[in-house]
């Protein structure tokens, strides 16, 4: 066997079995993004409420003035939230999210404000240390699945930091939006402080109610607003997680498909080689037969 | 009707109420008086509860149905809450849980 052949053959067999294992990421991809859409709708009611509960406590009582809802006249610092994977071979969901965090951070420090990244993800983290760039916080370990107790977690160190007066003045939040399995957009979002929309009425809305709070106003969004950010970043983490199966499945599929192609090419090939092969051998008798043929009658 | 515990005292919602939004406290009981069936007891901790437009909202960082509390979990929750308090007066985290646990062996209709 020609050593061409052999060589070919190797590599049809290599691309071949990791045609396997990208095939079982994919598979395993799409059943992960089910279950991840199913907790991102389970998600759903409590913030939309908690969203519902904050706008009746701003647009009552608009004389509150509460620490996370009022910005600062002269903001220094702004904590930049970035929500990436713990694991690759996901395509550019990364690196999507970390470029967007990047833009976001050339705008806040054009307007004189310096920034402080916190991180969650394996990727994000080793991306930033990486660059020596000082966290204010990361978390790992949690992106395919994540529970309410981490986006606590991470809510609480923001917060902190947030009502520290050395600490952060703004919080923005950059993370993957999961709109179809098909599109998932980076979007970069303020959570603190509130961004308050003056909205004309119109005729199809209901007047919001006039609440009454139980004991304060005050009282009520002290409590409320931690809960409020909690709920935020839990949504992203959600969103972000369902994103990061989506675009796993993808690469997935796509290396799969040039797995496939690859195959397909080096079969041609190798077939080539060897029908190459077998006329050269086939030449190779005839035209030895036919020489010991010559030979024979010129002797006689 | 709606019960419901919050910070300034128990308050009770019946239909077309005006809107309320209250802060519940750490280890309440939320009771909703239903006509026809038993009552839905649910063991609630921390959270809020809003009414607007004739819809209570109970939003609750954990909350427990009565009839899926595990009573003896709960009780040997409350024991080990109650050794930690006799231990250290001022071990903060231990009281609340005691408060939880007792919430919800209340929910599951336990005396404490």
């Amino acid at each position: 066997m020609g050593a061409q052949l052999r060589l070919l053959r190797r590599r049809i067999r290599s691309v071949k079995s990791t045609a396997k294992i990208t095939r079982a990421q994919e598979l395993i991809a799409s059943s992960r993004i089910v279950k991840a859409q199913m907790r991102m709708q389970a998600a759903l009611p409590y913030e939309r409420e908690i969203t519902r509960a904050v706008t009746g406590v701003v647009s009552n009582a608009a004389s509150v003035d509460h620490p996370l809802t009022v910005a600062k006249e002269n903001p220094s610092k702004a904590g930049v939230l970035v929500v990436t994977s713990d694991s690759g071979f996901c395509g550019g969901f990364n690196a999507n999210v970390l470029r967007e965090a990047e833009a976001l951070r050339g705008l806040l420090e054009s307007r004189g404000l310096s920034v402080v990244p916190f991180v969650t993800g394996r990727k994000g983290v080793t991306w930033h240390s990486f660059r020596n760039r000082e966290m204010g916080g990361q978390w790992v370990g949690f992106s395919r699945a994540p529970s309410y107790r981490n986006a606590k977690e991470i809510a609480e160190t923001l917060i902190e930091s947030f009502k520290d007066d050395n600490g952060i003045d703004e919080i923005h939040i950059v993370s993957t939006e999961f709109v179809s399995m098909l599109t998932q957009n980076v979007v970069v979002k303020r959570i603190l402080p509130l961004e308050v929309e003056e909205t004309e009425a119109s005729e199809t809305d209901a007047i919001p109610p006039y609440f009454e709070f139980e004991p304060t106003a005050a009282d009520v969004l002290e409590s409320l607003l931690p809960r409020y950010v909690e709920s935020r970043i839990f949504t992203a983490l959600l969103e972000s997680a369902a994103s990061e199966e989506a675009a796993r499945r993808r690469a997935m599929k796509s290396a799969t498909d040039n797995a496939n192609e690859l195959i397909r090419v080096f079969t041609m090939q190798m077939n080539q080689a060897r029908q190459a092969e077998i006329t050269q051998e086939i030449s190779e008798i005839v035209g030895g037969a036919s020489a010991l043929a010559d030979a024979a009658a010129g002797k006689e | 009707m709606v019960i419901a515990k919050t910070v300034d005292g128990e308050i009770g919602i019946m239909p077309q109420h005006a809107p309320v939004l209250g802060v519940l406290v750490e280890g309440g009981v939320l009771r909703v008086k239903r006509e026809g069936e038993g009552d839905l007891v649910a063991a609630v901790h921390g959270g809020f509860i809003s009414v607007a437009d004739d819809e209570v909202s109970v939003l609750a960082e954990v909350a427990e149905l009565g009839s899926e509390v595990d009573v003896a979990a709960a009780r040997d929750a409350l024991d080990r809450a109650q050794a930690s308090i006799e231990a250290n007066q001022e071990d903060a985290d231990a009281a609340i849980e005691a408060k939880r646990a007792k919430a919800r062996l209340r929910a599951a209709g336990e005396e404490v």
